[in-house]
């Protein structure tokens, strides 16, 4: 095991994943977040907690984290580049490792301006591949990204920490082509599980599933389908037109416009495209992104029948070894 | 080269509404070929700032000036007996050229009435995109003479991200993923190979992040 997280033992053990994002909240609510926690707690493997998403400030995802992890919930902490530099994100990292965080999902991050700090300057001093290769060497090699043993004095025990290292993939962005050689790519860089972009087009999502197969891929790493379910046909062209990496066909603008109702249909075809996804081999799990309609995450998942077995989430901090050791 | 545009005409004649006179300089580098601080913009401005004074029955005095190099100390000393019949210097020079204007005349104000903004090359007539940010260690060797440093938005060396759309990049879709020209670059010299490998981490220190950095030549004291 490389963190024993119960995200980790779940693919171990040959079972199906779930997992959804939770968006922190703009004000500093535990109560707010808690009660997120409670709505999906007994419906999901482990919950993401996205950082400063869609490039808007929120509750850091570490604090996020370490919240809903006391609520119950596994988390994963999702690491952008867009707002910190290396040293900041190892410093988070220790530091989540530390709170007893132990997934973390390695992204690039939307542009800022796209969100509501668009004069801001951005970071990018790592792109996303270089991150999840960080934090493989942190883990792996008990080393700081500059070659240093992660440690307090040259005589005092190495602690790396534990983690499961996640990645995206967007298999409908451009080129097209390319797609499956970087999933390759965060692969051979360290990701051991990867949640891809919402998926409306089956066609393509196939495609790329498949020559990630014919690449020997699917062995080396657990993909989690991403959906989203929307309400309404201009949460769809929304996101067609304004959030970046987002590919829905016509044919999916074309069904939801002609809805009568347009929430019970969104329903549907959410819970179609779970049940399509769930047995394509390769996929290990879904990755639900309910943006705006968190309510209907238990509903699809038992819908679904994919409801994960109950667990007993372990709280509080990881064993210090720097103390039980000799220091 | 740089490139850069004149700043709004508003800005200008804010900055210079407290001179009684002032030396429009410009630049014979860069900026006359950007067309936006040569000999013709000197003049331009120099009349705009004329009729605003006019229009204001505000008494002013222009004096149009050119440097061969604003940013060549020596072609600057030739500016020094304008320079000493005026309150005030306007430059149209990049920021280097301005500055090399403020450090020999540190005496007047330097009112610059031109932003930098990137060293570019012309694509098409009358129009530069940008093509290198100076990042002191090129590595466009590795990426079919493309600079994913300073034409990707985010930097990335392992593109392209997921918002790449049909070869566009997700800031402007008038604009080129660069990531999708590097792939499409070697596919066809058939180099892909090149781009299955992870490329690590830069090493930032040659490049703005290492400070304020200074070149001398070798061979200066000859």
């Amino acid at each position: 095991m490389k963190s024993g997280s119960r995200l980790e033992r779940t693919f171990a053990e040959g079972k199906f994943a779930v997992t959804a994002e939770i968006f922190p909240p703009r004000t500093p609510s535990v109560r707010l977040l808690h009660k997120r926690a409670e709505q999906v707690r007994d419906y999901l493997t482990a919950a993401n907690l996205t950082d400063n998403q869609s490039a808007t400030v929120r509750i850091a995802s570490m604090a996020a984290s370490r919240i809903v992890l006391d609520a119950g919930v596994e988390p994963v902490m999702q690491i952008t580049c867009r707002d910190r530099n290396r040293m900041a994100i190892q410093a988070d990292v220790i530091g989540a490792a530390a709170l007893g965080i132990k997934n973390i999902l390695c992204v690039t991050g939307d542009h800022q301006k796209f969100g509501d700090h668009p004069a801001a300057r951005n970071v990018y001093d790592l792109d996303s591949m270089n991150l999840i290769q960080m934090l493989k060497t942190m883990r792996d090699d008990g080393r700081f990204h500059n070659g240093d043993a992660i440690r307090n004095r040259s005589a005092s025990p190495v602690v790396p920490p534990e983690i499961f290292i996640g990645a995206a993939a967007n298999p409908f962005g451009s080129p097209r082509h390319f797609r499956p050689y970087r999933l390759a790519k965060k692969i051979a860089a360290g990701a051991d599980f990867v949640q891809t972009q919402p998926v409306y087009d089956l066609v393509v999502f196939r495609e790329w599933l498949q020559k990630a197969g014919d690449l020997g891929l699917i062995e080396k790493v657990h993909i989690m389908a991403g959906i989203t379910p929307v309400k309404s046909v201009d949460a769809l062209c929304y996101m067609r037109d304004h959030v970046p990496g987002m590919h829905i066909p016509e044919a999916t603008i074309r069904r939801m416009t002609g809805a009568a109702d347009p929430e019970r249909e969104g329903f549907e075809m959410a819970l179609e495209m779970i049940c399509a996804v769930k047995d394509l081999c390769g996929v290990r799990g879904i990755h639900l992104m309910a943006i705006g309609w968190e309510k209907v995450v238990p509903l699809l998942i038992e819908a679904a029948n994919i409801v994960p077995e109950p667990v007993a989430v372990h709280r509080g901090d990881r064993p210090d070894a720097e103390i039980a050791g000799k220091d | 080269m740089i490139v850069g545009k004149q700043k709004p005409i508003e800005e200008i004649l804010e900055k210079t509404a407290s001179f009684g006179s002032i030396l429009v300089v410009g630049c014979g580098g860069c900026v006359t070929v950007c067309h936006a601080g040569g000999e013709k913009e000197v003049g331009i401005l120099a009349e705009q700032l004329e009729l605003r004074a006019m229009a204001l029955h505000r008494p002013l005095t222009v004096i149009p000036g050119m440097a061969e190099r604003q940013c060549d100390t020596e072609f600057i000393e030739q500016l020094r007996d304008d320079m000493d019949r005026v309150e005030a210097v306007l430059t149209i020079g990049c920021g280097a050229g301005a500055q090399t204007l403020a450090s020999v005349f540190p005496q007047k104000p330097v009112i610059p009435g031109l932003n930098t903004r990137f060293i570019g090359a012309q694509v098409e007539h009358m129009n530069w995109a940008e093509r290198c940010i100076g990042c002191g260690d090129c590595v466009i060797g590795d990426f079919g003479g493309l600079c994913p440093v300073a034409r990707c938005s985010k930097h990335l060396l392992n593109g392209p991200c997921g918002g790449s759309n049909n070869g566009h990049c997700e800031m402007d879709p008038e604009l080129d993923c660069i990531w999708d020209l590097i792939i499409r670059k070697l596919e066809a010299s058939g180099q892909l190979d090149r781009l299955l490998e992870v490329t690590p981490a830069r090493n930032w220190q040659t490049s703005r992040a290492g400070g304020v950095r200074r070149q001398k030549h070798e061979d200066s004291a000859l």
